[in-house]
């Protein structure tokens, strides 16, 4: 081959190298950036008037003075709304029958998007369900809701050959000439003396139990949850898997019933993880009856099962690495199997376990489908350790995916998807740095 | 102090008088065969290594003199193909005797590898190591074990401030030595060496021929070697090994000056292996 071509050769494989780890880096930053820039504003974010009552009613914070002294401008600041309002309804006491007709439906609506915005209008009954006690909580929010109040929606389909128009007209249009027209420039104006919209630092939302599904609180019992089912696979799977992985490296001997345990561990590496779900149901729920539900234990047994063969490859694989040289060592001055196993390959084989054991951590913590049947329930409350064993727990993965699809008002938590996404990865990424530094210090202890 | 060693190993090669094939023969090899599958990588092969000797076993590659080494700690265990046939005794008793206890065997029996293999730890875990597994835990008697451990194998002035650094830090040369003096630990009654200094310079091979000189008379020492000068410096008797089979056992002075082979004469002069 002509040094020309060999040269050309080289330059377009390294170039080729170099445009996939930059499509994946690309990848990586079109994934991360909307994960960690919304996933954050779970956290930091500008609250409003409503916010701190909700944090004073259900958790408690803050002093009672404190939120009266926040509360009452608001209040005052509301005032001129409700005034207008009830000018408003003596208005219409007075207008004939049929030129009061129209206004009914206008000003039910109006009020309906008052109300989502400030919360239940002074002297209103409190309405049952808690997301309907508060208004909005967040001033991204508000400014949506504002949106609403100020614009009716309406899709135009008179043009049968396109798609219909979203047509945005002015609420004020429907209470011309009333004493309801100056409410939408005023509610407009005055809009941050209503909310008083205020940076916050919204920590407890990592420790906060959920009220209402989601729509106010913070998601402690899914972390919980989930450090809970990462812990207890990684209890089962790290004895089991690496047992096994000395039983065949040190103890089988090779034949064919160990090409076939090989064969084994490499299929069980590649069933589907809904495969995995389906059994821990069948199996550990449906066959011994391990708890009465779903339950936390019978999830980390799934999941124990579901990152085993990965277990096992890397510590074969570690533990093949290991030089043979130690071995023999070690039996040249008297050790046994066992002892040799327990002071030298295994010391030595620690990091490229660990390697694995982290690998299968991240797995287990992000694996919805194997505990969808097994142990993930959608609200829950944070469970203490003996618990585990019955009762089944809401995880963030499963979370993640129920929030996303099936929540009543996916809308309107967007920031708490983005939370548990964001919390999910923070908390993946750092096991595997916790892992990494402990690994790094072992091998530096083994090289000396 | 390259010269001095070898003027020392000269000496001693010259003014032997002691008749060596007296000794009391401490491992006996009778009609002893290893086969790996259906290869015999030892054929039938008989001798005796005398007590508080030093015999070096010489041959071309894959002659089968370390496995015949490795037989007599039971090494060759660790390949699932290998068995053994004819008998090999130690002390009288046989070693592939099916009740033999292989762990108090191989504490009798020590053994230096071809690369130093010194286990990732600090020195002195490397050197109690083998006092451990004896279950030795008192600190006070292992500091002991590992000191004179460490002087017999003349390298405790070079680590006695770092004993507790990790034993990869050291020299090839050193970490040798420090494998001797792990075998040492163990107090064993042979010294079983695979070709000690074959991955070692010329300096670190003088300090180690000048160690064996020295456990000479207290340990039986097995020594194969590749390298020819060697043999002639360290042993007392040397045993040639062509394909399996012992070709010719005797004197070192015997063997390198008055060969009764013709095998072992073409060896010695280089004309093949």
């Amino acid at each position: 081959m002509r040094l020309e071509t060999r040269k050309l050769l080289d330059r377009a494989f390294s170039g080729t190298g170099v445009i996939a780890i930059g499509v994946m880096a690309l990848a990586l930053v079109v994934i991360l950036a909307p994960i960690i820039g919304k996933g954050t504003g779970a956290f930091v974010f500008r609250s409003t008037i409503e916010h701190r009552k909700v944090m004073f009613d259900q958790w408690g914070r803050g002093t009672p003075e404190r939120v009266e002294a926040d509360k009452a401008p608001a209040a005052a600041a509301r005032q001129p709304v409700y005034d207008m309002l009830a000018a408003f309804a003596a208005e219409l006491d007075e207008m004939p029958r049929a030129d009061r007709r129209p206004y009914k439906t206008p000003v039910r609506d109006l009020e309906k998007a008052l109300e989502e915005l400030f919360g239940p209008a002074p002297g209103q009954r409190t309405p049952v369900l808690i997301r309907q006690q508060y208004g909005a909580t967040r001033w991204d929010r508000t400014k949506i809701k504002l949106g609403e109040l100020l614009f009716t929606e309406q899709w135009d389909y008179s043009n049968p050959d396109a798609l219909g128009v979203l047509v945005k007209t002015p609420r004020s249009e429907q209470f011309k000439e009333t004493s309801l027209e100056p409410l939408f420039d005023y509610v407009d104006e005055n809009i941050e003396a209503i909310m008083r919209p205020r940076l916050t630092f919204y920590w407890q939302f990592l420790f906060d139990t959920s009220k209402d599904s989601h729509i106010f609180g913070g998601i402690g019992p899914e972390v919980l949850g989930t450090l809970y089912l990462t812990l207890g696979a990684m209890i089962f799977a790290i004895p089991m898997g690496v047992i096994a992985a000395i039983y065949l490296c040190e103890y089988a001997r090779e034949g064919r019933v160990v090409s076939f345990l090989r064969i084994c561990i490499s299929t069980l590496a590649g069933v589907p993880s809904i495969v995995f779900g389906l059994f821990g149901l069948a199996f550990f729920l449906n066959t011994i009856h391990i708890s009465d539900s779903k339950s936390v234990l019978a999830g980390s047994l799934t999941l124990s099962l579901l990152i085993l063969p990965t277990v096992i490859r890397a510590s074969e694989e570690a533990i093949l690495a290991v030089p043979k040289a130690y071995k023999e060592a070690a039996l040249s001055l008297g050790a046994g199997r066992w002892h040799t196993v327990l002071t030298v390959i295994l010391p030595a084989a620690l990091p490229g376990i660990l390697t694995g054991v982290v690998i299968s951590m991240g797995r287990a913590a992000g694996e919805t489908a194997p505990i969808i049947f097994t142990a993930a329930v959608s609200v829950g409350r944070p469970l203490l350790p003996m618990q585990t064993l019955s009762q089944p727990t809401p995880a963030l993965p499963w979370n993640i995916y129920n929030l996303c699809t099936e929540h009543e008002a996916v809308d309107e938590i967007r920031h708490v998807q983005y939370g548990m996404v964001f919390t999910l990865v923070a908390l993946v990424l750092l096991l595997n740095v916790f892992a990494i530094v402990m690994r790094a210090r072992i091998s530096k202890k083994l090289r000396g | 102090m390259n010269a001095e060693i070898k003027m020392k190993q000269a000496t001693r090669f010259a003014g032997q008088k002691e008749n060596v094939l007296s000794r009391r023969a401490h491992v006996k090899a009778e009609d002893f065969s290893v086969f790996y599958g259906n290869f015999e990588a030892v054929k039938q092969v008989r001798c005796e290594f005398a007590e508080g000797l030093v015999t070096s076993m010489i041959g071309p590659s894959g002659c089968g003199k370390s496995t015949l080494l490795r037989a007599i700690n039971r090494m060759n265990d660790l390949i699932p193909s290998c068995r053994a046939g004819g008998t090999m005794t130690f002390d009288g008793e046989d070693i592939y005797r099916k009740d033999i206890d292989v762990v108090s065997l191989r504490m009798r029996v020590g053994m230096v590898f071809q690369k130093p293999n010194v286990f990732p730890k600090s020195i002195y875990d490397n050197i109690a190591y083998g006092p451990r597994l004896q279950g030795i835990s008192n600190r006070n008697q292992l500091d002991g074990i590992v000191e004179s451990s460490l002087k017999q194998a003349a390298i405790w002035d070079e680590v006695k401030d770092r004993l507790n650094t990790n034993a990869l830090g050291m020299s090839g040369g050193q970490q040798q030595r420090l494998c001797l003096a792990r075998a040492l630990a163990v107090k064993p009654e042979i010294l079983l060496m695979d070709e000690p200094t074959s991955a070692l310079d010329p300096k670190a091979t003088a300090k180690i021929e000048d160690l064996i000189g020295q456990l000479r008379g207290q340990y039986t020492i097995i020594i194969v070697t590749h390298n020819m000068q060697q043999a002639a410096r360290v042993s007392d008797l040397t045993a040639f090994m062509y394909e399996g089979t012992l070709v010719e056992f005797g004197e070192t002075r015997q063997i390198f000056t008055r060969p009764q082979q013709k095998q072992t004469e073409d060896y010695i002069t280089g004309r093949f292996g």
